[in-house]
């Protein structure tokens, strides 16, 4: 189970509000690379894993990528509070306002609600991690299109950073678990495959 | 002899489930006056009985952690036990 601890990974201090960032900036909560989507396709990942390694690391980084999602939903916030109509308009956040007002809601940057789609879970440890390699790799990529977009606001790029960094150390642990599980796969085959089993 | 090592690993294994059954009554018990607390904070007894609970809590699982292992990953200890336990969902901790 958790608990809540009412504190940000990472510092978040945003002077300016910038609209046309969070506009952006919001695909890292909810879109397809996003962090929530990191972090339900991980914690759901974990249950069948074959091997207390990789059940533990899908826990853990499943569990960051909650704190990340705080995160990216504070930079979006502090990027709304307090811009005027005229600013949220000429960002072209006249439709998102009309539906979530400043709410922060999960989707991507060009406005398509999150989607379970963007998971997979496949009852196979070796494509499941190899999912999550890939995972990491984009939203690295993301976070590195979004500091370009970002070059102006050093209030908005130290998080990013920091958030960019956070998913190579989270594909170097997947590569090790990863490695782990075929080790065993080797060794052990049957018991590491992780199939239903079949009546002789 | 064997009869005594079994007694006493049914007696720790009885004790661990007890003390783990009290921190899940303590842990639920403040969640829900949490959220009682949240929409009224200036209830003394509710309050106090929080209050009350988040000691004993923590005294349980500072007590459970040093005989049985890590409930959580902010646990110190001398070696990673974190993987030694089954998980919840396994019929571990749960």
């Amino acid at each position: 189970m958790w608990t809540y601890n009412k504190v940000l990974q990472y510092p978040i201090n945003i002077k300016q509000p910038d609209p046309k960032l969070a506009k952006v900036i919001i695909s890292q909560y909810g879109g397809p690379d996003g962090e929530l989507g990191a972090s339900l396709r991980y914690l759901s990942q974990r249950f069948a894993m074959p091997d207390q390694n990789s059940k533990a690391i899908l826990n853990d980084i499943g569990t960051e990528e909650l704190a990340h999602l705080e995160m990216v939903g504070s930079i979006v916030r502090q990027l709304t509070k307090n811009a005027s109509l005229e600013e949220l308009e000429a960002a072209g956040l006249a439709p998102y306002y009309t539906d979530h007002g400043v709410d922060v809601y999960p989707q991507s940057a060009a406005g398509v609600p999150f989607d379970a789609n963007c998971l997979a879970c496949k009852g196979d440890p070796v494509a499941n991690l190899q999912e999550d390699l890939a995972a990491e790799q984009k939203a690295r990529a993301t976070y590195e299109k979004l500091i370009d977009l970002s070059r102006d606001n050093p209030d908005v790029l130290d998080p990013l950073r920091f958030l960019r960094e956070r998913e190579i150390v989270h594909f170097q642990r997947f590569g090790e678990a990863l490695r782990g599980v075929q080790d065993k796969i080797a060794t052990k085959h049957n018991m590491y495959l992780n199939n239903c089993k079949k009546n002789n | 002899m064997l009869m005594d090592d079994n007694n006493c690993m049914n007696n720790n294994q009885s004790n661990r489930e007890e003390m783990l059954h009290k921190i899940k009554c303590l842990k639920f018990a403040i969640t829900d006056l949490a959220l009682y607390l949240d929409t009224h904070p200036n209830d003394e007894k509710a309050l106090c009985l929080h209050n009350k609970y988040c000691k004993e809590l923590r005294t349980l699982t500072d007590q459970y952690q040093k005989m049985y292992g890590p409930l959580s990953i902010e646990c110190p200890c001398n070696k990673w036990r974190w993987l030694e336990e089954p998980w919840p969902w396994e019929g571990g901790v749960s």
